[in-house]
């Protein structure tokens, strides 16, 4: 199986932050590893130069108990082109993501998603609200550390 | 109301003096049927008007992500049906594509054709379903009534080959779960013959029909700026203008060797989402005549990589090392290449994608469906801002969601 190292995309990426990025192969498309700091310059470079104007998905991968422990996972997409790529950033426990909603006002639900099942948090935007579970739950579903099943009740 | 006095002074002094002029929060739902299920909508109103409509959603979350992590990647399959529930092969082929991706499998082309048919059929009956409760929503009734005739005959297509009508989990990793039964061809090719005439039957309902334009021209209207932003795909974005459509653009399982249109609109309202989709529909049935054509009445319809797919019966019940692995394969499922793979497809709604983290298990240890009506029921707010209530009621059904895709 061949796996996808270099792309035009992946060029222009690593021509605009030398030495920041990470390529991680992939069987299906383009993928990058860039640290949380610079992942919003990275963000509004791949919307504005790249075309990447569509934000296909947001979510988050939990590693637990490898640190850092979330892998957040972005797949952006250029609709005139449909090139892809997808991005990847991490963050600790209790630590904040810089949030891509003022690239991407639809990152919205996908990072309130994210916070209701990984409880990552997003700033540089409004509160993170739950979305799927109540407001009052406790606990974040989708952490490895969270129960498949129900607590006893007896 | 009182002789000489004037409305304003209502507000000031006696009958209505206790009413506030500060907007009203009203939920719409999330028991009402125009939501199409459970969906409920905060609306903050002044009089008529919608100054925001928000969609709260959740109620039928169901944690199918969380569940498939338990599950083999045969097993999760089963949980991808139930998601978009009006149209399942959808969501099974992007899964299907995403795993098989991932492990390097091949699948035969007489298996990739029988998968197109099948998702138009898919499309079909989900756009069938769309469109009866739309326009009944808009007021007209009998619609539905022969959407959800030819939706049977779908569903019957569908029974005649899975065994069942709904959530059938037809598409399986390494092709099929069964070959297509006797007699397919023949029952097939006579409701895609049927279908043009009924198509012509719905259009005269609804062309010209006031009840159906007035209600949908302007109304809620889409930029392609914010379609795109508010990462909308499918009908709505391509209503927005946006030319995108995974079977052209992006194309799997051969679908570049159909002819077919990609419906495009510019306007970007609720009328034009209408006629994107009714476009649609006449396009998936030629997009299944050509299938029907292509795939021969008999061959394989699943790999022959053991890896995957089960021995065939005759060699289970002569061979004990056939019996054993048919065995392992069903209870402990294979194995998976460690690595991550996303594919999405063109469903009816939108593009569903699959996003799979494998570490090398027989177990996903991530499973990620990048479901379509979540994302474009964030249009929503967009959508109504500065309509009337009742242009709410166009925007649910214009979006045309299925909240077990919402909510996963």
């Amino acid at each position: 199986m061949t796996l996808i190292t270099q792309a035009p995309v992946l060029d222009a990426l690593e021509a605009r932050f030398p030495g920041s990025l990470e390529v991680v192969p992939a069987v299906d498309q383009p993928t990058v590893k860039a640290p949380k700091e610079m992942l919003l310059a990275l963000m509004d470079f791949a919307k504005q130069s790249l075309g990447m104007s569509l934000l296909v998905d947001v979510t988050a991968v939990d590693w637990f108990p490898a640190r850092p422990r979330f892998e957040l996972v972005y797949h952006l997409l250029n609709p005139d082109t449909m090139e892809r790529v997808r991005v990847k950033s991490w963050c600790h426990l209790n630590e904040e993501m810089p949030s891509v909603m003022g690239i991407w006002p639809g990152a919205d639900w996908p990072e309130r998603e994210t916070y209701d099942l990984f409880g990552v948090v997003f700033s540089g935007r409004g509160e993170v609200h739950r979305i799927y579970m109540p407001e009052d739950w406790e606990g974040h579903p989708l952490r490895k550390d969270y129960p498949v099943a129900g607590p006893r009740v007896d | 109301m009182a002789q000489g006095v004037k409305t304003d002074d209502l507000f000031e002094t006696g009958l209505h003096s206790s009413l506030s002029r500060e907007s009203m929060v009203l939920n719409l739902g999330p028991q009402h049927p125009a939501t199409h299920g459970v969906l409920r909508v905060r609306l903050t109103l002044d009089g008529e008007t919608v100054l925001h409509a928000e969609p709260v959603i959740g109620y039928l979350h169901t944690g199918f992500e969380k569940t498939a992590e338990t599950h083999t990647y045969q097993q999760a399959n089963t949980l991808t049906d139930r998601m978009d529930y009006l149209s399942p092969l959808t969501n099974n082929l992007a899964y299907v594509l995403a795993v098989e991706k991932l492990m390097g499998i091949e699948v035969p082309k007489r298996a990739q054709y029988i998968r197109v048919l099948f998702s138009e059929l898919s499309r079909l009956g989900s756009h069938l379903v769309w469109l009866g409760t739309h326009v009944m929503d808009l007021g007209a009734m009998s619609v539905l009534f022969y959407c959800l005739r030819e939706r049977e005959l779908i569903l019957d297509l569908i029974e005649q080959t899975a065994g069942v009508r709904m959530n059938p989990s037809y598409f399986r990793v390494g092709g099929l779960a069964y070959d297509l039964p006797e007699g397919f061809h023949e029952n097939c090719q006579r409701f895609l013959d049927g279908f043009p005439k009924w198509m012509q039957s719905y259009k005269n309902l609804v062309q010209g029909n006031p009840l159906i334009e007035d209600r949908l021209k302007g109304v809620g209207r889409l930029s392609k700026e914010d379609a795109l932003a508010l990462s909308a795909t499918g009908p709505i974005l391509r209503a927005s203008g946006v030319p995108m459509d995974l079977r052209k653009s992006d194309p799997y399982c051969f679908y570049d060797e159909f002819e077919f249109d990609v419906p495009v609109r510019t306007g970007g309202d609720s009328f034009d989402r209408f006629w994107v989709r009714m476009e649609e529909m006449e396009q998936s049935v030629r997009i299944m005549n050509q299938a029907l054509a292509k795939i021969d009445p008999v061959g394989a319809y699943t790999t022959t990589d053991r890896k995957v797919s089960l021995p065939p019966r005759e060699e289970i019940y002569g061979n004990m090392e056939a019996l054993i692995h048919q065995f392992k394969l069903v209870s402990g499922g294979f194995n998976v290449p460690k690595g991550e793979v996303y594919q999405g497809v063109e469903g009816p709604k939108g593009e569903m994608g699959f996003y799979i983290v494998s570490d090398g298990g027989a177990r996903p240890y991530r499973w990620r469906a990048r479901t379509p009506s979540f994302y474009n029921l964030q249009t929503m707010p967009t959508m109504t801002r500065g309509g009337l209530v009742a242009d709410v009621i166009v925007a649910i059904g214009t979006i045309d969601i299925v909240l077990g895709d919402v909510d996963k």
